[in-house]
């Protein structure tokens, strides 16, 4: 049987500003229905992305919207896989944990979101050594 | 009347001890801070509050981060707080952060304000 290799699907890079959300949820939810998931997974799927995005803004880039993010979208089937680099300071992945849910409080729900939804999360340096490379992995 | 902030745009109605704010579209982190803005603006006048939620396209942490806080205000005032026919994407969001157990939710504004009760 012939391997098939990983296609990218789409490539998308844009400021670190929240105005953009929206056009990155629309791009990510059209990818998942073009390479096979249903309405119902990819309206999750975009949950976490959505959130790993803001996590970006809000925390690696404090906030500072000249900062860019570039999202990768790769068919590997039966994965889709999602790359979010952003060039922010390298952060200490040890320190991104999800908060305990019975406690709360408003803020904080994005790992969690980002784990619930997902079903492999790497982080990384990129190869450059500047910023932090999120992998998100789902089987669809 | 209605008025919009980034992409969610809402509408705020009295009826009776309840003060009924509608929202729709996105609440994200784009437009969350005008959503928490009115909710905030809301509780500031003392009035029980449902937030109305059918036309709720999409809601993210921060977003579900508003109406915690205005949850939490509301229980410090002594006031009620629920929410009102949430849309099914919305729910989704309410249920992976387990506070659907913890809002009051409701299926009609009428049943909250003619009963009295919104949580």
């Amino acid at each position: 049987m012939p391997t098939i290799s990983a296609e990218h699907v789409a490539e998308l890079r844009f400021h670190a500003n929240p105005k953009y959300l929206k056009l990155m949820r629309c791009v990510v939810k059209e990818a998942i229905i073009l390479c096979g998931g249903d309405v119902s997974l990819a309206d999750k799927i975009v949950i976490a992305v959505n959130e790993a995005c803001m996590n970006i803004i809000q925390h690696a880039y404090n906030d500072d919207s000249e900062g860019e993010i570039i999202l990768e979208i790769i068919n590997n089937q039966p994965n889709l896989v999602f790359k979010l680099t952003d060039f922010a300071e390298t952060i200490d992945a040890s320190n991104v944990k999800p908060r305990a849910l019975d406690d709360i409080r408003p803020g904080g729900l994005g790992t969690h979101f980002i784990n619930e939804l997902m079903d492999e999360i790497t982080f990384t340096v990129p190869d450059s050594g500047v910023g932090n490379l999120l992998i998100m992995r789902i089987k669809i | 009347m209605a008025k919009s902030g980034a992409d969610v745009n809402y509408e705020i109605e009295e009826q009776g001890d309840y003060l009924v704010v509608h929202l729709n579209g996105d609440v994200d982190l784009y437009s969350s801070p005008h959503a928490r803005e009115v909710i905030l603006k809301c509780l500031d006048r003392d009035k029980h509050l449902l937030i109305e939620m059918s036309a709720v396209v999409y809601i993210d942490s921060s977003g579900v981060a508003s109406l915690v806080e205005g949850y939490q205000i509301s229980k410090s005032k002594n006031l009620q707080f629920g929410l009102v026919n949430v849309s099914e994407n919305a729910i989704n969001v309410l249920q992976l952060a387990h506070l659907d157990k913890v809002f009051p939710i409701h299926d009609s504004i009428e049943s909250v304000v003619q009963g009295g009760n919104a949580g």
